[in-house]
């Protein structure tokens, strides 16, 4: 690749990370909603279930924690869900709109131009996250110092991992209307069989099988990658599962995006 | 010899089923040429412009800008092309300069450069002022013709747009022709203009290619066209070549 080539890679990289951080400035709406989600989730249900849900010392804690330390992770990790299906819900109504025929009508290579939407996306839940960290230090919860750093690398590939699951959501999404169904069939069944509200050991004494199903998600492991990473620490197995999953969901997402999608069933009215 | 702008060359396209929305069309439109892309709504216009811009696959048949083949390097072909799509595809909650900003970015254009031209298109079509308002704040008329400064902020040698004044007024629709003639004239832009409406046509200095039912009906100057159909006007030919044509030459055909 020359170095010209580089440059226009380069801008155009620029111009779509900009432009989605410019349409979630633009959306006030989707800002106060990333954030609120996760805060009721800490100040409601967090604190009303604190004195319920003990938490036994476990990697990467070296002390018994409050239950609003616990949960931390495992709201970012919301965030970044939340965000991924979003972007996935905004590739539906782009390509619905039209808007994407002008990303792929781009002389840039197809796939670069999805990835290059994929991170912008990432970019957008980390700028969520930070806010939403800000607000967890002034509520008082205890992160180490440099927290916010060490778990930046984390962020992207979780984020990247959940904006690659949604990009091969958008691609099997006919219609915006039927975007209903993946709230209902992927993102409570991620959320709710993870680590991000209870610990593993928890589901394994509640039956195997559902220890089995968190175990096998790779959501749990977006979420124990993002404790660890807090904490200044790696978990291997976390990192090994949610690479592999990212690799396998955009190799699914570029190969499955096809803009004709949503362009053949208007076919005949849009056909001119 | 020149290179077409645009060839089109036993192109077939269906979606599925037995029904088959392009067959067999074939046409050029040579650099500086004015073509109405004509065809009543369901004649096919709309899948050729996907399959001119690379965003669907031909079954049969190629697409050539300037002698690129779309499909067998995208890049270079969509590198001289310029889009306006039937469907308005600007972002409405950003504002004019940020729309055409990404679009600059997509194609490579650094940000000096972007900003330099996007004022050189504003400024002619008389939108530099509106710069730093959000999309949703225009009408429809001044909508399209950001799309059209869009379309031409990295150079394009080919534009096509598709049923560019749907949904514009008489005098909106008229500064759109007028502005985008005076391209071919000016700046030897090659563009293809599909319409389903005649007067958008100018008899004296256009080209057309009569689209129906998939089919290319007839291509050439307006008086050639004419001519092979024995009319008197674009409008008379259209409807023999298309809606009100005898049953026993559509049998022929």
């Amino acid at each position: 690749m020359t170095g010209r080539q580089l440059r226009t890679w380069g801008i155009a990289f620029q111009g779509i990370v900009a432009r989605e951080v410019l349409r979630f400035i633009h959306q006030r709406e989707r800002f106060l909603g990333a954030l609120v989600r996760p805060l009721v989730w800490l100040f409601v249900f967090a604190a009303g279930f604190r004195a319920a849900l003990g938490i036994a010392i476990i990697p990467p804690y070296e002390t018994y924690i409050p239950y609003e330390v616990y949960i931390v992770p495992g709201l970012i990790g919301m965030i970044q869900l939340f965000n991924g299906m979003q972007g996935s819900l905004s590739m539906v109504y782009d390509r619905e709109m039209g808007s994407m025929r002008i990303l792929l009508t781009s002389p840039l290579p197809r796939a670069f131009l999805l990835v290059a939407r994929l991170l912008g996306g990432v970019v957008v839940s980390v700028l969520q996250v930070a806010a939403f960290l800000l607000i967890v230090r002034l509520y008082g919860i205890d992160l180490p110092a440099w927290a916010p750093l060490t778990v930046l690398p984390a962020l992207l590939l979780n984020g990247l991992m959940l904006g690659a699951l949604g990009m091969v959501l958008a691609s099997t999404i006919r219609q915006l209307e039927n975007f209903a169904g993946v709230m209902n069939f992927v993102v409570f069944p991620l959320f709710f069989l993870s680590s991000a509200l209870y610990p593993l050991y928890r589901m394994e004494e509640a039956g195997p099988l559902l220890w089995w199903l968190c175990s096998l998600n790779p959501f749990t492991h977006g979420v124990e990658l993002i404790r660890f990473a807090l904490y200044g620490r790696i978990d291997g197995l976390a990192l090994a599962v949610v690479t592999g999953a990212t690799l396998l969901f955009a190799a699914l997402a570029v190969r499955g995006y096809s803009p004709a999608r949503g362009m053949g069933s208007r076919a005949p009215s849009a056909a001119g | 010899m020149t290179v077409p702008a645009l060839e089109v060359e036993g192109l077939r396209h269906g979606y599925g089923g037995n029904r088959l929305a392009l067959e067999d069309v074939g046409f050029r439109v040579m650099p500086g040429a004015f073509t109405c892309l004509l065809g009543p709504n369901g004649a096919g216009k709309s899948t050729l412009f996907a399959l001119a811009t690379g965003l669907l696959r031909p079954a049969d048949g190629r697409v050539r800008i300037h002698g690129h083949d779309i499909v067998q390097a995208p890049g270079k072909a969509l590198a001289e092309l310029g889009v306006v799509f039937q469907q308005p595809t600007l972002d409405l909650d950003l504002t004019v300069l940020q729309n055409l900003r990404y679009f600059a970015a997509l194609h490579g254009i650094g940000r000096r450069e972007a900003d330099r031209r996007i004022e050189t298109e504003l400024t002619r079509l008389s939108l530099f002022e509106r710069r730093g308002e959000k999309l949703r704040a225009l009408n429809g008329g001044h909508r399209r013709r950001v799309e059209i400064a869009r379309a031409l902020l990295h150079r394009p040698t080919l534009l096509l747009l598709d049923e560019p004044t749907v949904g514009l007024d008489i005098p909106a629709r008229r500064t759109l022709i007028r502005h985008v003639h005076a391209l071919c004239a000016e700046d030897g832009i090659a563009v293809l203009w599909a319409t389903h409406l005649i007067d958008e046509i100018d008899p004296v200095t256009d080209h057309v290619v009569v689209l129906h039912r998939g089919r290319v009906r007839a291509s050439g100057p307006v008086a050639t066209v004419n001519a092979e159909t024995g009319c008197a006007t674009v409008a008379e030919s259209f409807d023999r070549l298309t809606a009100a044509r005898p049953a026993a030459v559509e049998a022929a055909a």
